[in-house]
């Protein structure tokens, strides 16, 4: 009965702090920025396939060495994702900053592309755009640095440089897709699994049942991840810049703070955390295209209840919906009140709702019910906020 | 309309003024809020900016600091045109903005506010984190508030710590926007006394708007402001009472 | 002066009615081609496709609603839509001999019809449910998340949040409603004809046909009035809304409802054109898709909303047709092109062109820009005259 009770609430914390990390990356685009980032699974999602990169460059490398590969595998996630999301910043989200409703739909957009981008990468795909960026930005750099009326003349020679190279890309696409070489898909749509390294195998005994190692990885990641992000934010000078941001966008620009590198950084740093959430899941379970969409939802919940740009808030709310998840979804409460002849229909009520699936129709009921008393969270943001 | 003649001597300006801003035209959407401003601000010299409530000062010292953006006219820095630049770009080049409402960001120490003022610094601020001794000679309160958050503090105590701010950066042009606006009497005068010690300190130039008479009189010269137009300047000890009494809310 | 503005007042509203009647008989026009014309030029599949675009237009009308004029931005509008469409097809399923039950469920080991498809015996309960029952749903929903002022980018995610719950739900619920197989339709019999049969079918394209003018009517009139000035209101700037004495909650609930209850509409039509509903019908991309819909035609349009979705779809079709795999980085590209250089679709850039290009002919100045519906509504054009000539005096 306590060993039911202690494996159930074990597994909600693992489940809790899974989602916390994928969750974390949010708190900071959304908590810090407002912006509503829908590709960010998909970041987390890269951050897998980084793993299973990682993991099969570190393969011919024999034993000791290969077992580690686990520690390349998440700053080369970290930086992936982060690098991805830097574009992704540049390219896109800084032009819609104070529209959150059109940076929803665009960020869609994203995750869209890169969905489909796993699924179809090759060789001739992956060269081809890089010939596209070398043109199109090499262009950029030099024109710029040449013409020193480059600003006036920067929209429509954009266009004209970005169509030329768009048009030698899509050539050199062509040409190299006839080779098999450069035509052989690099992950296809099918799932790729990452195996753990074999001293996370296996997990600690207790009882008639174990606390598996992944697990408690998973847990210890995250815990570094938040103890990294809450020194990140409060006692470094780029915290601090980025503190100065949230609150007071142009005040700060007048102390002096360049805001838009504040911006990309902040959107950097939380798509890299959304990378190192990729390592987290790659160890659940196979990875597909579509693996970012199983856990985005959920973590946008946790930032909800937890309350907008409030680390703290979204622990607690990380686990309590991971517990409770947990403890429904198994059935571990069913099975508690099995006993209790009174408590029948009660007992019917939980059974009816201890699958996976339906424990989330139960811990929505349980959100929305709790958003009616805290609308903001459980910790409503102080102070001056942005009116999401 | 009659027009305030301008009765003072121009300044002999040797040197290139700090800022000159000449034919600027600003707008809030449709609604033109400045028409065709021109302003100097000598190395040096203390100007103050006066005019009723709503004639267009906030919306001029905010374009000096590139929070807004004309639609016509120049603002040279330093014998550079800024027009162009972003504030953070100005706030390094040295001036230091204290903007009406005092905007100390709310959700951080005082400390950390004051740090954050010297991110204006061309340098940046590069891991540097002690606070001049000076600082707390000109505002001995903030001494002891280091560890409350900004938006804790009260009105008084916030404009000094937006004053102390901006001057963190070591600024070369400070401008003021109503530093003692709703402000009790005995701060006024520390507020004033405090200026006044920052520039002899300093020789740094001030851009000062001000509604207190006792205030306006420390400045070297003033502009006067009607619907978003300069309609009188000279030097403040040429003052006259009809000037006083069209362009004071007092 | 007042003589001036009465007959001013007067030209407007003959104005008002000659558009009215314009648009009436460009209606007529269209319906009577849809249905006269197109069943001779496309064959018996193409227009069945048709006339599946035709009943997404439906639910494009409804996003309209509550996106383009009230500023709402739902990501669950796939719930009502499935709503409806499972409404529809218990009804269809239940058409059985007395004492025969629907062939899943002896699957599962039901043997007794659930009580809650009782009621879907009778077709006039059918058709009442496939409407209020999302509606219902919507503006249950509605009220608990506008109730505590949760608005803008949090109502998006938790509409995500409850399509994803719902879907789950129906997917998990074969003893109910046979869970990812979902019910089809095609086999069974409305009024003794197969629903696959080309009458049936063409039916089916008609009432389509007829009920897309019907609710563009609705929303049209909903939009044009005091009512819609105010979700417009709603959109810019509640707050002033309420300080103005209105409940805005109480409106923005109303509009949502009616917006599902479109989306049941719209799921019902689809759904016997298609043969099938399925939980996939709740899918999250499929949600947010119907938002591109509207935003590619040119949202608080109407029009737009109908010319996006069939726009989107036959891309779409095409497009999956010749190469499969663009389609999604194009359907990506559309999301980013609609967003950063098209923010008021394809109608409000036509509008704007022509518009922009009109006035350089007269010599003023660029127009101002604001949501395209204000640009063509007489009203704020009135205003806008009286209130320039005030500024000018
Ligand atoms: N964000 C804004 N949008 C539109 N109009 C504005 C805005 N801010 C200010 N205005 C208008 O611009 C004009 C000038 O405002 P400004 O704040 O510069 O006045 P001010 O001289 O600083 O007044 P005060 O002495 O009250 O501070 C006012 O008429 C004001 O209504
Ligand atoms: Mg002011």
């Amino acid at each position: 009965m306590v060993l039911q009770l202690i494996q159930g609430l074990f597994n909600g914390l693992s489940i809790g702090s899974v989602l916390l990390v994928v969750a974390l990356g949010l708190a900071i685009v959304f908590g810090l920025m407002g912006v509503i980032n829908l590709a960010h699974g998909e970041l987390m999602m890269l951050g897998a396939y980084t793993t299973f990169v990682v993991q099969n460059t570190f393969r011919p490398l024999g034993e000791p060495v290969f077992s580690f590969y686990i520690f390349a595998a998440l700053p080369m996630a970290f930086l992936v994702a982060a690098l991805v999301g830097l574009a992704l910043e540049r390219g896109v989200i800084r032009f819609l900053y104070g529209r959150p409703l059109e940076t929803l739909l665009a960020t869609w957009g994203v995750s869209l592309i890169l969905r489909q981008f796993v699924r179809s990468v090759n060789g001739s795909l992956a060269l081809s755009l890089g010939v596209f960026c070398l043109l199109f930005f090499g262009a950029w750099v030099i024109l710029s640095r040449l013409r020193r009326d480059w600003s006036e003349l920067r929209n429509r020679v954009l266009w004209g440089v970005g169509i030329l190279s768009g048009a030698i890309a899509f050539f050199t696409h062509k040409v190299l897709d006839s080779n098999p070489t450069f035509s052989t898909l690099w992950f296809s749509a099918r799932n790729v699994d990452v195996t753990a390294p074999p001293w996370l195998r296996g997990g600690i005994p207790l009882g008639n049942f174990q606390l598996p190692y992944a697990r408690i990885f998973i847990i210890v990641l995250t815990l570094i991840c938040v103890v990294g992000i809450y020194w990140f934010l409060n006692r470094s000078n780029w915290g601090l810049r980025i503190r100065a941001v949230t609150q007071n966008r142009n005040m700060s620009a007048c102390l002096g703070i360049p805001t838009d590198r504040v911006d990309a950084l902040t959107f950097a740093l939380g798509s890299g955390l959304a990378g190192v959430a990729g390592v987290a899941i790659a160890l659940l379970g196979s990875v597909g295209p579509n693996t970012g969409q199983n856990y985005i939802v959920d973590a946008f919940m946790v930032v909800v209840v937890g309350g907008v740009g409030n680390l703290f808030g979204t622990i607690i709310a990380a686990m309590a919906i991971g517990i409770v998840t947990y403890l429904i979804g198994s059935g571990t409460i069913a099975a508690l009140l099995l006993p209790i002849d009174a408590l029948k229909p009660v007992t019917e009520f939980f059974l009816f709702f201890a699958t996976t699936s339906m424990a989330k129709v139960m811990v929505f009921a349980l959100i929305i019910a709790f958003l009616q008393f805290k609308p903001a969270g459980i910790f409503a943001p102080k102070g001056r906020t942005a009116e999401l | 309309m009659t027009q305030v003649q301008d009765h003072s001597p121009t300044p002999q300006v040797l040197n290139p003024p700090l800022l000159g801003i000449s034919g600027l035209n600003v707008y809030y959407g449709e609604s033109h809020i400045l028409r065709n401003v021109d302003l100097t601000v000598g190395q040096g010299q203390m100007v103050c900016l006066i005019g009723r409530n709503g004639v267009g000062k906030t919306t001029l010292l905010k374009t000096v600091m590139g929070l807004l953006s004309p639609r016509e006219g120049q603002i040279r820095f330093r014998n550079e045109i800024i027009t162009r630049k972003s504030p953070h770009q100005r706030a390094r080049m040295g001036i230091g903005y204290v903007p009406q409402g005092r905007e100390i960001i709310p959700r951080v120490t005082v400390r950390e506010n004051l740090l954050l003022g010297l991110e204006a610094r061309p340098q940046g601020r590069k891991g540097n984190d002690t606070i001049p001794e000076e600082i707390f000679d000109l505002f001995p309160v903030l001494k002891t508030m280091l560890h409350r958050m900004g938006g804790d503090l009260s009105g008084g105590q916030q404009q000094q710590l937006a004053i102390a701010r901006a001057l963190m950066g070591k600024p070369q042009l400070l401008v003021l926007d109503e530093p003692t606006e709703g402000i009790q009497p005995s701060i006024i005068l520390e507020i004033e006394a405090a200026v006044r010690g920052i520039i002899e300190a300093t020789g740094i130039s001030v851009l000062l708007v001000e509604q207190h008479l006792h205030f306006v009189r420390q400045a070297d010269r003033y502009y006067a402001m009607q619907k978003g137009g300069i309609v009188a300047s000279g030097a403040t000890k040429d003052l006259s009472q009809e000037v006083i009494q069209r362009f004071l809310s007092v | 002066m007042t003589v001036d503005i009465l007959s001013r007042s007067q030209s407007l509203k003959r104005e008002r009615k000659r558009q009215f009647l314009l648009e009436g008989i460009a209606i007529v026009a269209i319906a009577i081609f849809l249905i006269g014309v197109m069943p001779l030029l496309l064959t018996p599949f193409r227009l069945r496709l048709l006339g599946r675009f035709l009943s997404l237009a439906i639910v494009a009308l409804g996003i309209d609603l509550i996106w383009g004029y009230t500023g709402l931005l739902s990501l669950g509008h796939g719930i009502f839509f499935a709503l409806g469409g499972y409404a529809i097809a218990m009804h269809l399923q239940l058409q059985l001999p007395p004492g025969q039950i629907p062939d899943f469920f002896p699957l599962y080991g039901v043997t007794e019809l659930p009580l809650f498809w009782q009621p879907f015996y009778s077709f006039p309960f059918t058709l009442l449910a496939l409407i209020l029952i999302p509606s219902l749903v919507a503006g249950f929903l509605g009220y608990l998340v506008f109730r505590n002022r949760i608005k803008g980018v949090y109502f998006s995610i938790l509409t995500q949040a409850a399509l994803i719950v719902f879907f789950n739900f129906f997917n998990g619920q074969q003893k109910l409603i046979n869970g990812t197989n979902g019910l089809k339709t095609d086999t069974n019999q409305l009024f003794g004809v197969v629903v696959s049969s080309q009458p049936a079918q063409f039916a089916f394209y008609t009432a389509t046909i007829l009920i897309l003018i019907l609710l563009y009517v609705l929303t049209r009139w909903l939009t044009s009035g005091r009512f819609g000035r105010l979700l417009i209101a709603i959109r810019d700037d509640e707050n002033r809304v309420r300080f103005s004495g209105y409940d805005p909650t109480a409106f923005k609930v109303l509009v949502f409802a009616i917006s599902g209850g479109i989306a049941g509409i719209s799921g019902a039509l689809f759904t016997v054109q298609s043969g099938i509903i399925t939980p996939s019908a709740m899918d999250v991309a499929f949600s947010i898709e119907m938002v591109i819909w509207v935003a590619v035609g040119g949202r608080g349009t109407l029009v737009g909303a109908i010319l996006g979705a069939l726009l989107v779809n036959y891309a779409r079709t095409f497009l999956s047709e010749q190469f499969a795999e663009v389609w999604l980085f194009f359907q990506g590209a559309l999301f980013l092109i609609v967003v950063t250089v098209l923010p008021d679709g394809i109608l409000g850039w036509l509008r704007s062109w022509q518009w922009g290009k009109v006035r350089a002919l007269l010599g003023m100045s660029a127009p101002v820009v604001t949501y395209p519906s204000l640009e063509q509504d007489p009203e704020v054009q009135k205003e806008r005259q009286e209130v320039g000539e005030d500024g000018n005096q």
